[in-house]
């Protein structure tokens, strides 16, 4: 009993990390939507806030504070106001569902800056959004599964019908389409970000219908063992998950917020921060690849030289043709998709064996 | 070797009025040690955690934190109270969280589908639509109890995830807002449809506690004074007496349902007209769950609910500035929120029971009978 409590309380003294340096020139806080153990989605954000101090000169220079999982009903604006409050300069909020409630408290401390992940409202001065074209990464897994295939369909378990995870699912089949016109994918809506019975279960489900590869947009590495048990290849998510599939995982598209939390917490130190709206992709850094593994030499190249392209800009998944899954067109021969339509994408391309749920 | 509880055959009145405090107690002690094994000062742990928040109270400059105290206790008030009636009547409603979205849901139908509608008799029309709401999905599960005799903790508790998936195809479909780039959720209510601040001077505390507060009074009220609040305790305590008595158990059973939804519909609709301002998927985070344990934290006794619910919203409060103040996790905020609950019912357990520990040989021959009849109950 006594050597249970004290593994825990060590286990909890671990995940607390001290924020106690006394006179840091720029006190940065996080607001993380899950916790930061999930080893997806706000274990990388914390990841690029550790990283961002390291770069800046570490406890001395930046002071850090983060509040985990906090829920995206009413208690957001009481947990960003708090920050506010407490003598935070910047403030990153890194879930959508904080985009009212960053925009409320924005309004009522203009002389902080905040920063919200994912978002599109910007009502006063003081408030930024950014985020990573994940797609980017997931046009590069689409080619390695259409070479990596036999059968020609890939599974994708998705987790809610949001314009980021369509955009995925679609850059995913045009990445296939460049290797394979026929590839297909299936897809299963998970409906829930993390949560790794029902991930297995739907790796699983995919499986039994024929699928010969695997990949995810939920968050949790249950899907890569799936695969590992069923002795087929599988595509990590937000973090290099190599470790839970060292012969499954090709490779995983890593999110990396690390630069950009540098950048935006030294212009605060140095007095030159300014609004805006970034949409940062492989270019930027904001978009890394894993190394690619468990593959033939020849499908390394290609990813390889995809990667290359899209990171020169050379490349973008979405130019045209493209027509939409019920056969119309979208995108004429050689035309690039807005940025304005990506990021309200609610359609399909064709060659998803899928019904969007409306 | 066998640990036993044993029936007290009366229970100290003093020790019932002084359990909640022991338990406070025990609380402070056993988080102290937790914080000092985390390398924290315990004092400032604890300052953080139960005066901080409170600090409103004299110093104007952190009254927000009293209106924030506010809004994190209101809905839980609100559903509890409801919840208490229910358990008092011996009908266990697990579905409040079901309730409270669909309250959500219906009271925002207006805001929604009328968003040019701007008059002062939206909001209350909102409010009612919204009590009206919950009673109705909750006489459902009362519905088949009655009827059917089913087991109304399954069925209410059932009818919790199809409400949230009912509530989740709303703000995804018919109900997206057409300029949220796709994002899931509704409109933004129009100012007509928002519940008005009480003191905007110094936070956003809206109405909702102001509601909550009133349904406390006016159930305990009805509870402790009216022979209707008797009706409720006689058949949750025999339903048999009650027979005798002349009192309807199936009535009753429509009665409890559909004030507890009616209430937690009112803190559905009060939660979205209020700190959120439209409707979403994310609405749902447990209060109607929550509440369960406010309820009985409160005794059931609404009055006693206020109290604990204002405990309970500390408890969140006070852990998310320990967590920013002296850097705790989360899981050891969460941790120590569960001593709490912890301790409080075993204190209020041990009240009623004493504990035996059975097996040892001598004892064991003397007791045998005793000992199997404890075992089967």
């Amino acid at each position: 009993m006594k050597t249970r409590f004290l593994t825990l309380a060590a286990t909890a003294a671990a995940l607390a990390f001290g924020t106690m340096a006394a006179e840091a020139k720029v006190k940065a806080c996080f607001i993380y939507v899950g916790p930061i153990g999930d080893f997806g989605w706000s274990y990388q954000h914390h990841q690029g806030a550790l990283e961002a101090q390291k770069n800046l000169g570490g406890e001395e220079q930046v002071e850090l504070a983060y509040l985990e999982s906090v829920p995206e009903g009413a208690d957001a604006e009481r947990a960003i106001e708090r920050f506010a409050r407490s003598g935070c300069n910047i403030i990153f909020t890194t879930s959508f569902g904080y985009m009212d409630a960053t925009n409320a408290v924005a309004k009522k401390f203009p002389d902080v800056k905040f920063e919200h992940a994912t978002g599109y409202k910007r009502e006063s001065p003081n408030i930024s959004t950014y985020n990573s074209k994940f797609h980017e990464g997931r046009y590069v897994q689409g080619i390695i599964a259409a070479k990596m295939s036999k059968a020609g369909v890939a599974g994708y378990i998705a987790s809610f019908p949001i314009p980021e995870v369509v955009m995925g699912i679609n850059s995913f089949v045009l990445g296939a389409q460049s290797v394979n016109p026929d590839f297909k994918v299936k897809v299963v809506w998970a409906n829930t970000w993390f949560d790794p019975g029902k991930e297995a279960d739907a790796a699983k489900a995919l499986i039994d219908q024929g699928v010969d590869i695997i990949t995810q947009h939920t968050d949790s590495t249950a899907p890569m063992q799936v695969a590992h048990e069923r002795g087929i290849k599988a595509f990590g998510q937000a973090s290099d998950m190599i470790k839970f599939g060292p012969e499954t995982q090709l490779t995983s598209i890593v999110d990396d917020w690390g630069p950009y939390y540098t950048k935006r917490i030294k212009a605060v130190a140095d007095g030159n921060w300014e609004q805006i709206d970034i949409w940062g992709g492989m270019k930027d850094g904001h978009v890394v690849m894993a190394p690619y593994t468990n593959m033939p030499d020849d499908v390394k190249a290609a990813a390889e030289a995809a990667q290359a392209k899209i990171t020169s800009g050379e490349l973008n998944p979405f130019t045209g043709p493209i027509n939409k899954q019920d056969g119309s067109e979208w995108l004429k021969a050689g035309e690039v998709a807005e940025d304005g339509v990506l990021l309200g994408l609610n359609f399909y391309v064709a060659g998803v064996d899928d019904k969007l749920p409306q | 070797m066998r640990i036993e509880l044993v029936r007290r055959p009366q229970h100290s009145a003093l020790f019932s009025a002084l359990s909640p405090f022991i338990a406070l107690g025990l609380t402070l002690v056993a988080g102290a040690i937790m914080f000092s094994l985390l390398g924290k000062n315990p004092v400032d742990a604890l300052y953080y955690y139960f005066i901080d928040p409170l600090t409103g109270i004299w110093d104007p400059g952190n009254r927000w934190q009293l209106h924030e105290l506010a809004i994190k206790a209101a809905p839980l008030i609100l559903i509890a109270v409801g919840l208490s009636v229910c358990y008092l009547s011996n009908n266990w409603n697990i579905g409040a969280e079901g309730q409270f979205i669909i309250g959500a849901v219906v009271g925002s139908f207006i805001p929604v589908v009328f968003p040019g509608w701007h008059s002062w008799i939206v909001l209350p029309l909102m409010l009612l639509l919204g009590m009206l709401g919950g009673a109705a999905y909750a006489a459902i599960p009362a519905f088949f109890k009655v009827k059917f005799n089913t087991n109304e903790i399954l069925t209410s508790l059932m009818l919790v995830y199809v409400a949230q998936l009912f509530n989740d195809w709303l703000v995804r479909g018919i109900w997206r807002n057409p300029e949220g780039m796709s994002f899931p959720g509704t409109i933004r209510f129009s100012e007509w449809a928002i519940l008005p601040q009480v003191w905007p001077e110094s936070g956003r505390a809206h109405w909702g506690f102001v509601f909550a507060l009133v349904a406390a009074v006016v159930v305990w009220f009805m509870l402790s004074k009216t022979l209707k609040g008797f009706e409720v305790k006689v058949l949750g305590q025999s339903p048999r007496a009650g027979r005798f008595a002349g009192f309807s158990s199936g009535k009753v059973v429509f009665f409890a349902f559909l004030l507890s939804g009616a209430l937690a519909g009112l803190a559905g609709i009060s939660e979205v007209a209020g700190p959120i301002e439209h409707l979403n998927e994310k609405i749902s985070i447990g209060y109607g769950f929550t509440a369960i344990i406010v309820a009985f934290l409160g005794r059931l006794n609404p009055l006693g609910i206020v109290a604990a619910g204002i405990i309970l919203a500390l408890t969140y409060l006070g852990g998310e500035s320990a967590q920013i103040a002296i850097g705790v996790s989360d899981k050891a905020v969460r941790a120590f929120q569960g001593m709490l609950l912890f301790f409080v019912l075993a204190c209020d357990t041990l009240i009623h029971y004493r504990v035996r520990i059975a097996g040892a040989p001598a004892a064991k021959a003397a007791e045998t009978k005793a000992g199997e009849a404890t075992q089967g109950a």
